[in-house]
């Protein structure tokens, strides 16, 4: 496995949606070129026949009835938003102009 | 005339039964006490002096109508802002929440409430829980009361500082992969991480979904104990819950105290215990020690070997980043939070986790990012998640052969504020003992074991058992605890230097 540099730190950190100036970019991309580097060792003893594990105590199917209770209230859901209009979150022009 | 603020929970509560005190004065103790040394130590984020005493007044009105009231009722507490609290600011340590107001209650705070204890304030955290030092709170570091110049442990700092200074006789934490347990190791102080689903996670924000526990935080065992009953149950709300009883942590407690341990296997794991590299000496020393303590108690101590932990904190800082990558997502600028506006949507979220997401976030989630990603999957994540089934593989082998694991709760005493911040590698191996517990999801305590004789700072001694057992770390943390105190003279607590206070 290779380790990360910085073109591949500025990709993901557009995938996480993260804007990252080149001074970001400087401090940052050493950094987790060390920490990816370290954490590949896991892959040392994953043997094919050792099955996963997601959750540490195995759950499964857990229902509670589906009964109707009341909910968070419009207006206090809409309270904390950076904005609102007509009782709906607003957020900006969802589409950009360029390409 | 006493001071109440150095007293148990225990013994207040016992107190205000008995009439030797009010609610309010509790109250005020610890909003004056706070008033006098949080400019120093800054345990909390925020403080609700108004909305504590009224809760006071209330309990003490209802004890003088002759009203029941649960056990804790009246007693203060503190909340780590990892929880949301209606009314009440919640920022899990991040300027990206700076000034949100939940419109809802966590399921713990909700029981707080419902026990009728005062809530003092929201404590201080590493933003997100992401961290060791609590240095990586987007609102300036939590002091340790032992020496200011030190980290309280992360990323629960807030709620184990406060207790060490006083502020506070019981606290919330939550715990990840050491976040409660670290903090109280570093700051002479006891936490308990229950097993996976022991607690409800409704309403905590969420780091790494398949590690978080929210666990309680005091300066004795039995006070742990009291909160942890509280704190603990089935809800519906949280679809990890367990269904089962709560333990039952306050008769394990006295039962421990009675300092008889016969007929209790105790295993030292090999590859936790010092023999290898990175423990301080005097935090073996106290190790050493206490082990030697539970013999004299008549426990049988065995070593155990646990090979597969060696690969615990890689395993571990692949999962999490992963999760948190994910669960991080919803900070978009949209429903709640920061929001610093662009042209368009996107390029609003990109500017708006750009300015409210400091550094060691920014990091943990380009890392999940990449573990994620396709081409990578199967080689991080996917090997990581093997390497849990392993270490789950060294508990259950290590279990056959005694009742609970023990081990030094983290390598070192407290380092000093800066010291390990910029090496992201550094500061993740402060948590190399408490990991695997997580990644297990069994319970885990930590308490005092004495202070190093190098450096006069508090060194932890971890007890762990299987899932569902919690009790188990009640009965063996109160028996080394009484046998620990008996000859101190009092909890670990009361040998700490004297606070400066603030006229």
């Amino acid at each position: 496995m290779s380790s990360l540099d910085r073109s591949d730190v500025a990709r993901l950190a557009a995938l996480a949606r993260i804007d990252m100036s080149d001074a970001d970019l400087d401090r940052l991309s050493g950094q987790l070129a060390v920490i990816v580097d370290a954490v590949a060792k896991v892959a040392e003893v994953a043997g094919e026949d050792v099955p996963a594990t997601s959750h540490p105590i195995p759950m499964s199917n857990v229902h509670r009835p589906d009964e109707v209770r009341p909910s968070l209230d419009r207006d206090a859901a809409l309270a904390a938003a950076p904005e609102a209009e007509e009782g709906r979150f607003r957020v900006p022009q969802i589409l950009g102009e360029e390409a | 005339m006493t001071d109440w603020t150095r007293a148990s929970a225990a013994q207040m509560a016992d107190a205000l039964a008995a009439g030797e005190v009010t609610s309010v004065e509790l109250v005020q103790a610890h909003l004056d006490r706070i008033a006098a040394v949080d400019a120093d130590v800054h345990a909390f984020l925020h403080i609700d002096a108004e909305g504590a005493l009224e809760t006071a007044r209330a309990v003490d009105a209802d004890r003088a109508a002759g009203v029941e009231l649960p056990r804790l009722a009246g007693v203060p507490i503190g909340i780590k802002d990892v929880l949301v609290t209606q009314g009440l600011p919640t920022t899990a340590g991040s300027r990206i929440l700076e000034g949100w107001i939940p419109p809802y209650d966590a399921t713990v705070t909700r029981k707080v409430r419902e026990a009728r204890m005062p809530i003092l304030g929201k404590t201080n955290m590493d933003e997100f829980a992401m961290g060791s030092s609590t240095e990586h709170s987007g609102y300036g570091p939590t002091s340790n009361p032992w020496d200011l110049e030190r980290i309280p442990g992360g990323s629960g700092g807030g709620s184990a500082a406060a207790l060490a200074a006083f502020e506070a006789p019981l606290t919330i934490g939550s715990d990840t992969g050491g976040s409660i347990r670290q903090p109280a190791s570093v700051t002479g102080t006891v936490g308990v991480k229950p097993t996976y689903g022991g607690v409800s996670r409704f309403g905590a924000i969420a780091l790494a979904s398949s590690l978080d526990q929210l666990g309680p935080c005091g300066r004795t065992v039995m006070d742990t104990a009291l909160l942890h009953e509280v704190m603990g149950g089935h809800d519906p709300m949280d679809a990890t819950s367990l269904d089962e009883p709560v333990p039952g942590c306050v008769d394990a407690a006295l039962e421990g105290a009675r300092m008889d341990l016969s007929g209790v296997r105790i295993g030292v794991v090999k590859e936790l215990s010092g023999a290898e590299g990175g423990f301080q000496d005097g935090v073996k020393q106290r190790f050493e020690e206490s082990l030697d303590r539970l013999r004299g108690m008549g426990a049988e101590i065995v070593e155990v070997s646990c090979p597969s932990f060696e690969y615990a904190l890689a395993a571990y800082y692949v999962i999490l980043p992963s999760e948190a990558s994910s669960n991080l997502a919803k900070f978009d600028s949209v429903r709640f939070g920061l929001r610093v506006e662009k042209a368009t949507v996107e390029k609003t979220m990109l500017a708006t986790r750009a300015a409210g997401f400091g550094d060691e976030v920014k990091r943990r989630i380009i890392l999940g990012t990449y573990a994620l990603s396709a081409g990578y999957y199967d080689a991080y994540y996917g090997s990581a998640q093997k390497v849990r089934t392993l270490v789950q593989r060294d508990f259950a082998a290590a279990f056959e052969q005694c009742d609970v694991l023990v081990s030094p709760t983290t390598p070192t005493t407290p380092f000093k504020i800066g010291e390990r911040i910029d090496d992201p590698l550094a500061m993740y191996l402060n948590d190399i003992a408490t990991i695997p517990a997580n990644l297990a999801g069994i319970p885990g305590m930590s308490l005092p074991s004495g202070v190093a004789p190098e450096d006069g700072l508090p060194a932890g001694f971890q007890i762990l058992a299987p899932a569902h057992e919690d009790a188990r770390l009640y009965r063996v943390g109160a028996a080394l605890e009484r046998s620990l105190t008996e000859d101190w003279g009092g909890p670990l607590s009361a040998q700490a230097p004297e606070l400066e206070v603030a006229k």
